[in-house]
């Protein structure tokens, strides 16, 4: 690649279940507010803008239209994404290519969701393989009740586990200003929560999200000037897997989760992700997701995943911090879902994350966004060059 | 023997609303209860926005100063639709044009009425003819007619 990328500028709203007293481009407007203001830069100094949202899940489709003004792309080179789940980490992986490609300095990424004013599941039963799957329409949670049977029956996991990860979840959010569900939960509240799709509890899923994410990015040069605090990205990387056949069920080791990271740490010198990395903000619309998929990040080995919960290895004090921020389980502003793990993750990185600033010193951190039909995005962020 | 390509039929229902937001909230509440068609005015860039929106999208300031931009403006481009779709909203023929209303500095399109088709010109003046019953949307302006 031509240029080495850095963030910087983070900004997100405050993320609630509803909004009505914005509408979609005031919402995004927000966060690209913030970001600019984070970065200390006008919109004149940005060269190019990328957003994102997912189509259909507010009823329409290609919301930069009509969103010029609010996201500052007016007269200005971009592009809009949609890839499900992923689509913020997408946005944000097409505002490095722009600003890594040498064609601009200053690179704008915004995304968002506004779920107050569709119907989510309406929109991604859309997405699903027209032919042999739209028909069962299980959405999310169905894939993640899967996910969590599937753990419990490999690794003797107990529910218990997955309540310890959800507190800690809960530990996160309400530490983090922006986060949605703030509920001061016990081991007991999750345990006893309305059973939605077993084993697959409500407050196992994440949220209905409303809000909005945006990053500022630069090319080396331009960033140094801009920051005396940049993030730099160090590499990115998406997968994609097949849904048809759910080859992930059939053969558990063989996910675009794995092989994401596995890519991430081959091309970075990295063999105790663990270790080396110090902070993983994650992608976990269900906790089911965090728990079983420790293992697939290469964080833990397989089966250990529980065990970690049981320790607390990965709250915020713990040796491997993961999700500081409250996690997707918390917060999940869909299309800006994968965006805010990468604006949490350069906070950490920065140490400007505040309450929820992890103990670990953070020279390091990994982030990751799953969605769609199982593909993954994951990212390295480093202090130093 | 020719066989029919097997087809699954399907349909999409995809429900939503829309929250109008900060300013257009004002704006369409104006235009149903008093017929007054509000714009907004970006005092940097000297422009009145209509339709309002919250951001000049040339100097990005945040915008707060409804201005009524009145219910007379001039065509600057109009076309006849002469075929059916069932997404149109009357029986054609029907002309649309973009028309600049004598307040704002954009164009907003909308229909053009009371007047036979090829009588319709650019540089046209119009006024806009209310709905008598208004619902707080751009349709509680039925049409433009000729001044």
């Amino acid at each position: 690649m031509a240029e080495r990328v850095a963030i910087v500028g983070v900004g997100q709203t405050y993320h609630r279940s509803r909004r009505p007293d914005v509408n979609q481009v005031e919402l995004m407007n927000e966060a690209v507010r913030a970001a600019l203001d984070d970065a200390q830069l006008t919109l004149r100094d940005i060269d190019a803008v990328v957003m994102g949202n997912m189509e259909l899940f507010e009823g329409n489709y290609l919301v930069d239209m009509w969103a010029s003004d609010g996201i500052g792309s007016y007269l200005k080179p971009g592009m809009k994404i949609t890839t499900g789940g992923t689509t913020g980490a997408t946005v944000s992986c097409a505002a490095f290519n722009h600003a890594a490609s040498g064609l601009f300095d200053v690179v704008l990424a915004v995304a968002f969701e506004k779920q107050d004013e569709g119907d989510t599941t309406a929109g991604l039963n859309s997405v699903s393989d027209p032919l042999w799957r739209r028909w069962i329409a299980t959405g999310a949670m169905g894939a993640f009740a899967r996910v969590g049977r599937d753990y419990i029956r490999r690794t003797g996991c107990k529910e218990e586990h997955a309540a310890m990860l959800r507190v800690k979840a809960d530990k996160g959010a309400c530490r983090n200003p922006y986060a949605h569900l703030k509920l001061n939960l016990t081991i007991e509240d999750v345990m006893n929560s309305r059973m939605l799709m077993w084993p697959m509890r409500l407050l196992h899923m994440c949220p209905t999200s409303v809000g909005a994410a945006a990053l500022v990015v630069a090319s080396e040069k331009r960033a140094k000037q801009i920051t005396k605090k940049p993030v730099w990205v160090k590499d990115w990387v998406t997968v994609h897997e097949e849904s048809a056949t759910t080859w992930s069920m059939v053969r558990p080791g063989e996910t675009s989760l794995e092989k994401a990271s596995r890519l991430i740490y081959q091309r970075n010198g990295i063999t105790k992700p663990a270790e080396e990395i110090d902070v993983a903000e994650i992608y976990e619309p269900s906790i089911w997701g965090e728990l079983a998929w420790y293992e697939q990040y290469h964080f833990c080995e397989p089966g250990e995943g529980w065990r970690w919960a049981e320790k607390g290895v990965t709250d915020m004090e713990g040796e491997f911090p993961v999700n500081p921020s409250g996690g997707v389980v918390a917060t999940n502003p869909i299309g800006a879902t994968a965006m805010i793990r990468i604006v949490e993750a350069a906070l950490q990185v920065r140490g400007d994350a505040g309450e929820h600033q992890v103990s670990r010193p953070v020279r390091t951190a990994f982030t990751t966004a799953w969605g769609g039909s199982n593909w993954t995005v994951a990212t390295l962020l480093t202090k130093s060059l | 023997m020719r066989q029919e390509p097997f087809v699954v039929p399907g349909k999409l229902v995809v429900p939503y609303r829309y929250f109008v937001g900060r300013l257009a909230s004002k704006a369409l509440i104006a235009l149903r209860d008093d017929k007054k068609v509000m714009g907004v005015r970006c005092p940097t860039c000297n422009l009145t926005y209509m339709p309002p929106r919250s951001t000049c999208g040339r100097c990005f300031s945040k915008l707060e100063e409804l201005v009524e931009v009145g219910d007379k403006g001039t065509v600057l481009t109009y076309t006849v639709v002469y075929h059916k779709e069932p997404v149109h909203p009357m029986e054609p023929p029907f002309v649309y044009g973009l028309i600049k209303l004598d307040g704002a500095d954009t164009a907003l399109p909308h229909f053009i009425g009371e007047v036979e088709p090829e009588k319709v010109s650019i540089g046209m003046k119009v006024q806009a003819v209310f709905k008598d019953k208004r619902e707080g949307n751009i349709l509680d302006i039925k049409y433009f007619k000729p001044q």
